[in-house]
């Protein structure tokens, strides 16, 4: 069975008098376990995309199957059941709750997932552990560093073993190095079999994907299959070279 | 900390990679412990603005309790007084000088007879009648002397009144037709002239004439009129005219006042609308004259007094509850400016899988708790100053429970009430704009 299937996927906007075409007829399929990255220039619609594939969103037009499930006309509260069930999200700006420490902000899908408060912690803990946190779990987001801070959204995004990751630019506010440990973690969970969704503008980092769509002006342009550049042997190389620390 | 990972087994799902999982049960509520946990965490995230907030209700809470309890009390105390006139009780007093005056021109005498009061026995439901002169006398009892009410009555007045006797016994009809010098005394004079000693068996004199004491009443306390019940020597009534009072000739057979007693169970306002006929019937009134003599049903100077301080109970109430909406106001206030500073947490939680109705839930139960915890300290500063003000002002207050148990549920109230709309507010967030709000 598919993950993603799409066909004429549009999405318009009401922008003054008139509307924006933010996305037009998107037709493609993605199956499980595929790391996709989604590039284009700044306004092209890759975030509108995202939404959509997130359930975030909903199409003007066109249909939309997760996991053979047609959701593109299900109602908010129908679709938060599916982001919780089915989907993770990683933002560039990490959004983790100020006053949690990670163990809290990497819990909360399961809260929302009515799963009892033992198994929440010990899947949050593992989950942490997982991702190298397991040290950092009492720890607020003030406490930790960008890069730690994204690994605890990664966490977060995970908990609820999804069948799909969200990612918006999720490098975007780290340094190179920092970046390229967050794709080696990404790589790893994908290798896993966690299919990854990918929005970027930089093609150093959509090298880590196994495919990349292009988009332009609100269509998809270009949708082709790559060899995925390997994030941990470059990591292990940059050591090797420089003898340089991860925060 | 390199990347290189291995998954749990519980993420390695299913045979191999790629394979995706059957639909997992759905999502269920968010449990209240959870949310009652995260409630108070992002109160206490702002602690000097929940404080602040909080006190709202707490002094609206606080005044509604305190004002409850002395209005409660303020009334308790006037009835306990008005009961202590007597239950049942009517009181026929002259009518005003004026409106007789004017028309018989026979000016200043009394026009309640003895005899009006012995026919008033006639009246069906009326049980005991007492005709009363009082004049105010020097009673004096060895070296000690004190000056007191001497009031001439009928042996029917302690029933009429529901005295108790402390000691000794009541004159008896006997004696008082024999106009016999004995005399019953209120606790107060009891105590000014006999202090411990047993007055029962003494002798006092009332205007150089001696009396025996007979018998002791039991204390009363203050009437509505803050005079004090026990000073008074109660003698029988022609004992008091012949003996006592005795220089009007005029009018020997008058009365002071009369008062009466209605049978348990029966209809006051019906007892007292006979007695008005009969008055009028032996006075010799025609239809069209006003009555001369004035009637009051003690039962509607009861309900009277508890009516107004009834109202005065509200109005304070009321004062106090502008206090809770004001409270509830501020309650909403920050509740909003909480949405807004919170948005793209509002946001990430839509993302990661909240309903709207998880959202909603979260914020009145924010709110709720906020007001609920201004409630409970108000609760404790309300009961505290209600006891305080009984002790410092003397003031009679009666902590309300239904008040407390009112003043909780109003603040919960209050809390759901004005923190549903920055609630639902929160709950209609569209996730995308509000993840994207800084
Ligand atoms: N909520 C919105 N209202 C109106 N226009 C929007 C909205 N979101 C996106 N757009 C427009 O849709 C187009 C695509 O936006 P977006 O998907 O964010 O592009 P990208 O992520 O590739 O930069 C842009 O022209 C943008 O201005
Ligand atoms: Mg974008």
């Amino acid at each position: 069975m598919l993950l993603i299937e799409t066909r004429d996927l549009t999405k318009h906007y009401a922008a003054g008098e008139g509307t924006v075409a933010a996305l037009s007829d998107v037709s493609l399929a993605v199956s499980p376990g595929e790391f996709v990255a989604a590039m284009g220039p700044s306004g092209s619609g890759k975030s509108t995309f995202l939404n959509l594939i997130g359930c975030l969103d909903r199409p003007t037009r066109g249909a939309y199957r997760l996991v053979g499930e047609d959701v593109s006309r299900l109602p908010p509260d129908r679709l938060a059941g599916i982001r919780n069930r089915r989907l993770g999200f990683v933002f560039q700006s990490f959004n983790l709750l100020p006053r949690a420490d990670a163990l809290a902000n990497v819990e909360l899908p399961l809260v929302y997932g009515s799963v009892g408060r033992r198994e929440r912690r010990e899947r949050a803990a593992a989950m942490l552990a997982l991702v190298g946190l397991g040290e950092r779990m009492h720890h607020r987001p003030s406490q930790l560093s960008g890069g730690q801070q994204q690994r605890v959204a990664i966490a977060r995004a995970l908990v609820n073993e999804p069948d799909l990751i969200l990612a918006d630019e999720p490098t975007g506010a780290l340094d190179s190095r920092t970046g390229l440990e967050i794709m080696a973690l990404l790589q790893g969970m994908n290798r896993e079999g966690v299919a990854v969704l990918m929005v970027t503008h930089d093609a150093e980092v959509a090298r880590f994907a196994s495919r990349c769509l292009r988009f332009y002006d609100g269509r998809l342009v270009a949708d082709e299959a790559q060899a995925p550049a390997a994030a941990s042997a470059e990591l292990a190389a940059l050591d090797g070279s420089s003898g340089a620390h991860a925060a | 900390m390199n990347a290189p990972v291995a998954l749990p087994a519980r993420l390695a799902r299913g045979a191999g990679a790629g394979q995706t999982r059957a639909a997992p049960v759905a999502a269920g509520g968010l449990d209240l412990l959870e949310a009652l946990r995260s409630a108070l965490g992002a109160l206490a995230a702002n602690k000097l603005r929940a404080v602040l907030t909080g006190l709202g209700i707490f002094i609206g809470v606080a005044a509604v309790i305190a004002t409850a309890s002395i209005g409660a009390g303020a009334r308790q105390q006037v009835l306990g007084q008005i009961q202590s006139l007597g239950a049942n009780l009517l009181v026929i007093w002259p009518g005003s000088v004026n409106q007789a005056g004017v028309r018989l021109g026979a000016g200043q005498r009394p026009n309640l007879t003895w005899d009006d009061a012995q026919g008033l026995l006639e009246v069906p439901g009326i049980v005991a009648v007492s005709g009363n002169i009082r004049g105010q006398n020097q009673v004096v009892a060895g070296n000690a002397n004190w000056s007191t009410s001497v009031q001439g009555s009928d042996p029917d007045l302690f029933a009429v009144q529901d005295w108790a006797l402390e000691d000794g016994r009541f004159f008896t009809a006997e004696e008082a037709r024999g106009a016999r010098k004995v005399v019953v005394l209120g606790a107060t004079v009891a105590e000014a002239l006999f202090g411990d000693e047993g007055a029962v068996g003494q002798e006092i004199r009332v205007r150089s004439t001696p009396f025996e004491v007979i018998g002791v009443l039991a204390r009363k306390g203050q009437n509505p009129m803050g005079q004090d019940q026990d000073d008074v020597a109660v003698i029988p009534f022609w004992t008091a005219r012949r003996s006592v009072m005795g220089a009007n000739r005029v009018w020997a057979r008058g009365v002071n006042w009369i008062s009466l007693k209605v049978e348990d169970g029966a209809d006051m306002g019906e007892a007292a609308e006979e007695v008005r006929s009969l008055m009028r019937q032996r006075h010799r009134l025609a239809a069209n004259e006003p009555d001369d003599f004035n009637l009051r049903n003690m039962s509607d100077v009861a309900a009277t007094f508890d009516a107004s301080a009834k109202t005065l109970s509200m109005l304070l109430a009321s004062a106090a509850a502008v206090s809770l909406l004001v409270g509830g106001i501020g309650v909403m206030n920050i509740m909003l400016v909480s949405v807004t500073e919170r948005t793209r947490e509002i946001g990430l939680r839509l993302a990661i899988g909240a309903r709207r109705r998880d959202i909603l839930a979260q914020f009145l139960i924010e709110a709720v708790v906020l007001a609920l915890l201004g409630g409970a300290v108000g609760v404790a500063a309300g009961i505290g100053l209600s006891h305080a003000l009984g002790r410092v002002a003397g003031w009679p207050t009666l902590i309300q429970m239904d008040a407390v148990a009112l003043a909780v549920g109003v603040s919960a109230l209050t809390g759901l009430f004005f923190g549903y709309w920055p609630a639902r507010r929160a709950a209609r967030l569209d996730p995308i704009a509000a993840l994207r709000h800084d």
